[in-house]
Order: structure tokens, then sequence, then C-alpha cells
């Protein structure tokens, strides 16, 4: 069976009605353990005290906030290349997710940043990349809900995340490409000196694989919605076009 | 409650946040959902309806 059938709404939603319990459940399972373990069972870091808590939600939140964009760059490639309309829905429901985890990073970054750093807010390339990544976010959502046909949507939003592409490229890697400003490297890296010790990794991927099938389960929920209000506007029109 | 020394604010409030953000956008998924599920069902069974009396 080729992946492409699965842009056939009603397969999509049979498959969804049996992913969608099991990522919900797991989300649940595993946010809830790494969190826990997270913030009730690791010890303090020597420089940062007990504020190193914050990396449980911070860095899935931030990890997400980038790949959620990457996720709708791929769906909306293949509503440019293949024009499937579940791939143009996928990307529209992955955006309220995309840009709450932003706003998650975001703050908790902030708040971890004053005793950390002694500012809330630095014009640092990867928080800078991050605010504008951000507006991106709301400068989508806002173009899915401004233009009234769903097809005409959907290729100018897309249009809009190849551009935004380059920032969520940048949030990833400005970190790599500038050595000035306050944010440290990759907490989860192969370079042994900049990786986070094992008392703190360990939950960290626990809280990392729960927050993924958190937003699974929550792009998969948000599609399905979609593809039935697209049903409810079509049966709609219809009804309309026989009254007439 | 672990002992957060002087960052119990930061912590807290950095995980009160989180959750709040959370709480919120899987609650209002979960209101839309249901909502737009419910409507479906509506519209349907008014065009069989329809359909029938057309019949």
């Amino acid at each position: 069976m080729s992946l492409w059938e699965y842009a056939n709404p009603r397969r999509f939603m049979r498959l969804t009605d049996v992913v969608l319990p099991w990522s919900a459940a797991g989300a649940a399972l595993l946010m809830a353990v790494g969190l826990i373990w997270g913030f009730f069972f690791t010890p303090d870091e020597v420089q940062q005290g007990s504020t190193v808590k914050i990396i449980f939600i911070h860095v899935p939140a931030a990890m997400l906030a980038i790949n959620a964009w990457f996720m709708m760059l791929v769906t909306s490639l293949v509503w440019l290349v293949r024009r499937h309309h579940v791939s143009a829905l996928a990307a529209k429901a992955a955006a309220p997710v995309g840009v709450t985890m932003t706003l998650i990073a975001l703050f908790t970054g902030a708040i971890w940043g004053e005793p950390m750093w002694g500012t809330y807010w630095a014009w640092d390339p990867r928080l800078t990349s991050f605010m504008i990544l951000f507006v991106f976010y709301l400068g989508y959502i806002a173009l899915w809900a401004a233009i009234e046909d769903a097809d005409t949507a959907a290729d100018l939003t897309s249009i809009l995340c190849i551009v935004g592409s380059v920032f969520a490229f940048l949030s990833r890697y400005a970190v790599m490409f500038w050595n000035q400003g306050l944010h440290q490297g990759e907490s989860l890296s192969l370079d042994k000196k900049q990786h986070v010790a094992d008392v703190f990794s360990t939950p960290l991927y626990v809280s990392i694989a729960g927050f993924i099938l958190f937003f699974i389960a929550l792009v998969l929920l948000r599609t399905r919605t979609e593809i039935r209000a697209r049903r409810i506007s079509a049966l709609i029109a219809r009804e309309r076009q026989e009254a007439a | 409650m672990p002992d957060l020394g002087k960052y119990t604010d930061t912590v807290l409030g950095a995980y009160a946040v989180a959750l709040i953000l959370i709480a919120v956008l899987t609650v209002q998924s979960l209101l839309k959902a249901a909502k737009v599920k419910r409507t479906l069902s509506q519209t349907e069974k008014r065009r069989q309806k329809n359909g029938k009396q057309r019949g």
C-alpha cells in the first residue's frame, strides 16, 4: 500500500481512528513520566541550581516549535506538487500546535534566562530567529483565516511556509553559525562536553518522546476536524445548489 | 514538593505557563472537534431527511 493512499480522507479517517487513541495515551503517559521524573527526581545542577528543571519543558517545546514548521513545510510541498487536500489540512492543523510550542519555548526561555543571564530577553541569534518564527506562525494562521477559498488559502499559506522555513532553519542552527549570543549550544549532542549529564538526559528523552506523541495526537485530531469541517462546507454548498 | 531554593518562583512559573498553554490547546482542540463532529452529523441527517422527502 502506498503512503499516498492516506491522502484519501476516508482512508485517513479510518487509519487515525486507530492511531489517535494510542498516540494520545502514549503522550499522556510519557509526558507525565518525563515531567514528574524531571521535576521531582532530578538533582540541582551546580551552576544553574534548580532552574535546570525547566529543561524538561523548554527543550521539547523548542524542538517541536521548529519541527512542526518543517512538518508543515513537507505537507505544504505535497499540497503544491500533488494537490492532496489532506496534506494542506494537516499543515493548517499543525500551526496552532506549533505556535503554542513556540510560545512555551519563548516564555520558559525568558523565565529561565533572567536568573541565568540577568535578563529575560536579548537579541541573541537563536532568540531572535525564534521570535521571527513565532511571527511567521501567527501570519500563517491569520492567512488561513483571512482567505475564504480553501484552495487559494492552501496555496498562499504553502508559499508563506516555504519562506518561513528559513527562520525555522535558523532557529535550529543559529547557535552553530554564530558564536556570539547568550544561548548555549545544543543540550542533546553527540559531543560529550556539550551533552547534558545522564541524570538529566534520560528524563529529558522521555519528555521529548511525550511531547512528540502529543504533537502527533493533536495534529491528527485537528486534521480530522478540518476534514469534517471541509465536508460540512461541501454539503452546505450542495444544499444551496439544489435549492436554487 | 522538591526544595527549589531561591528559584522556586522561576521554576514553578515556567511549569505553570507551559502546562496552562498545553491544557488550553488540548481543551480547545477537543471542544472544536466535538462541535464539528456534531454539526456534520446534523448536516448529514438533514440531507438524508430532505432526500427522502424529495424521493
